[in-house]
């Protein structure tokens, strides 16, 4: 009897191994290349090219990023990734704030003032989370020169926006769903009209998804290439796009710890918001897959 | 497309069906009297303040759309040009091999980065639902690539992946001399530091549905089934894991519309090189439009791109309104 509890105990312990040690080298894998950026980015030229890899650094320097963010040069001009990380904050604030506040009225109309037809409209919205943008690029490549913001910051707001409105309806409409009827019917009974009710009741509810759709929009638009690349050039372009163009110079030795600085430099402002609101971010993301 | 309320309806939502609006409100009290000028005013405020992202939508997404599909049908090479030349510009595309390429990597690649990509975001997944301490701390970081954008990602790999400096160097300098891996600089290994990349990026997503699946899974059938005397491997393949048809068709889905739009990731890892041996449909349709002057042939694999989408997503759609059809 006790041999029998004490061989039950040891195959349990022995799963419990099993699936730590799993856990713990995938952790590992995905763990990898960011680490390998991070010390990459800390090491001087000649430390990498005499064969470290995956070491700490011997001796810890900062000129990579120094480089990488004021001096790199992407085309002709050699002033690093500055300008170009401030012409994506430029982007991405005004999308962000215009595409969930669209978002936000639009869900709001979508569920407490339908009207026939309203669900066929969301359908319609709905298709454009799933476009494959390839599929508009030639068009709007068009309208934005007939409406001369070919190749300007506001232009590719533009693009974001417009292009934003499904997901952010799709996130603020299934979560209006959510808010009894109840509520805005009281509201609308002591005389509030359509703004009163959205302002003062739906608002202040909806903080949560607010964060979510702030957050999708946030990385969605910080990470774009394919509008960046496709609506602008040279000095206007977002920082994804000069990244690219930094790490595709092949003129003289490879600054692999330049390219890793201003990789990373890339990847800071999505990473911070994911270390800070995780939660939401996987909120956004799962909210994609309809019923997961 | 047909709209439904409950097509993407969150689990413990209130069925739309429950919820009358405001605005029917409106509508009764206008059947019964006379319309006030303030009363119409309020009836028609919502659909006149949804209507400007209506227009957007419209004109960003259909509109646009019959454009490319115009251009596909067009002569058009550096600029657009509006004359007819029926299917001309789809047999040029096909006959042109570098597309052939693109079709056949587009296969190869989606093919494996699907079966690697849910198997191990699954593995993980059964994984972190064994009450493993630390659980949150390895979600994350698991799910840490899905915040960097592809064109990061792409740089990292493509250096880890340089056979003079990166892991063939560690794995040489550990012991292995005769260590060889050289994929991103051969064309036909090229393709799978590509699918390296891309399941990097993308477990965590697959992980993260699957989880969502397995914690509204009812712990009783596990005990139930324990009871039996069924050990858990057997569990989990014979009854949690056709539970979980949802959850894989969510991820099938959504993975397959990443792998057809994957772009940045190519173009960041390997520039669709050595060659042209990574040349996937999005790289093709940027390449012939922008950089070639074959408008027509790139509006043409454009609409490919979308009718594959489209053959993958309305369905889909279709089957997720049929379920929730049944429900009711």
């Amino acid at each position: 009897m006790s041999t029998e509890i004490s061989s039950a105990h040891r195959s349990h312990q022995l799963g419990r191994i099993f699936i730590y040690g799993s856990l713990i080298v995938l952790a590992a894998f995905y763990l990898m290349p960011l680490w390998v950026m991070i010390v990459t980015s800390l090491k001087s030229l000649d430390e990498i090219y005499s064969g470290s890899f995956i070491g700490l650094p011997k001796l810890i320097t900062i000129e990579a990023w120094e480089k990488a963010w004021g001096q790199a040069c992407i085309g002709t001009a050699c002033d690093g990734l500055r300008p170009y990380f401030v012409n994506s904050l430029l982007m991405v604030i005004p999308a962000v704030v215009l595409s969930t506040g669209i978002g936000a009225i639009n869900g709001y109309i979508l569920t407490k003032w339908r009207f026939p037809g309203s669900n066929l409209v969301f359908g319609l919205l709905l298709f454009g989370c799933f476009l494959p943008f390839q599929a508009v690029i030639l068009p709007m490549a068009q309208l934005l020169g007939k409406l001369r913001l070919s190749g300007t910051i506001p232009g590719l707001v533009l693009v974001h926006t417009v292009y934003g409105i499904s997901f952010t309806t799709l996130f603020f409409r299934n979560y209006f769903i959510t808010i009894p009827d109840e509520l805005t019917r009281a509201a609308q009974i002591d005389g509030a009209g359509f703004f009163r009710i959205f302002f003062s009741v739906m608002l202040p509810a909806s903080l949560p998804i607010i964060v979510v759709s702030c957050i999708w929009q946030f990385t969605q638009i910080w990470n774009d290439f394919l509008f960046g690349v496709s609506f602008t050039a040279g000095q206007s372009s977002p920082i994804t796009v000069a990244l690219n163009n930094i790490v595709n110079v092949t003129m003289g030795r490879k600054q692999y710890n330049v390219d890793m600085a201003a990789a990373m430099i890339a990847a800071i402002p999505t990473l911070i918001v994911y270390v800070v609101a995780g939660r939401y971010f996987v909120r956004g993301l799962t909210a994609g897959a309809v019923k997961g | 497309m047909r709209a439904d309320p409950d097509l993407i309806s969150q689990p413990g939502c209130h069925p739309a069906g429950a919820s009358s609006g405001i605005s029917e409100n409106i509508g009764n009290a206008v059947m019964r009297s006379t319309l006030s000028l303030k009363d119409r005013f309020t009836l028609w405020l919502p659909r006149l303040v949804l209507s400007p992202s209506l227009v957007a939508v419209f004109v960003g997404v259909y509109l646009f759309i019959a454009w490319t599909g115009w251009i596909s049908l067009s002569s058009s090479k550096m600029v657009p040009q509006y004359d007819f030349v029926g299917l001309e510009q789809y047999v040029r595309l096909w006959a042109t091999p570098r597309w052939g390429t693109a079709v056949a990597n587009l296969f190869v690649f989606t093919a494996l980065f699907l079966t690697i990509t849910i198997s191990v975001g699954l593995a993980i997944a059964i994984l972190l639902d064994q009450r493993v301490r630390a659980e949150g701390f390895l979600r994350a970081v698991y799910l840490y690539p899905m915040a960097l954008s592809f064109i990061v990602t792409g740089t990292a790999w493509k250096w880890i992946l340089n056979p003079d400096l990166g892991v063939e160097k560690v794995v040489q300098e550990l012991g292995w001399s005769s260590f060889v891996f050289d994929w991103i600089t051969r064309p036909e290994y090229a393709i799978y530091c590509v699918v390296i990349a891309a399941v990097w990026q993308s477990t965590g997503f697959a992980m993260a549905i699957f989880l969502a699946g397995l914690r509204g899974i009812d712990n009783s059938i596990i005990k139930a089934a324990q009871i039996e005397g069924a050990g858990l491997p057997r569990i989990y393949l014979s009854i949690i894991v056709p539970m979980l048809r949802p959850a894989f068709l969510s991820v099938i889905v959504l993975l397959s519309y990443i792998s057809i739009k994957s772009f940045d990731l190519v173009l960041a890892l390997t520039n669709a090189g050595p060659g042209n041996a990574t040349e996937m449909p999005s790289t093709f349709m940027f390449s012939a439009t922008f950089r070639r002057n074959q408008m027509g042939v790139g509006a043409a694999s454009a609409m490919m791109m979308l009718m594959t989408v489209a053959a993958i997503i309305v369905p889909y759609l279709y089957s997720e309104l049929r379920e929730t059809r049944n429900e009711h």
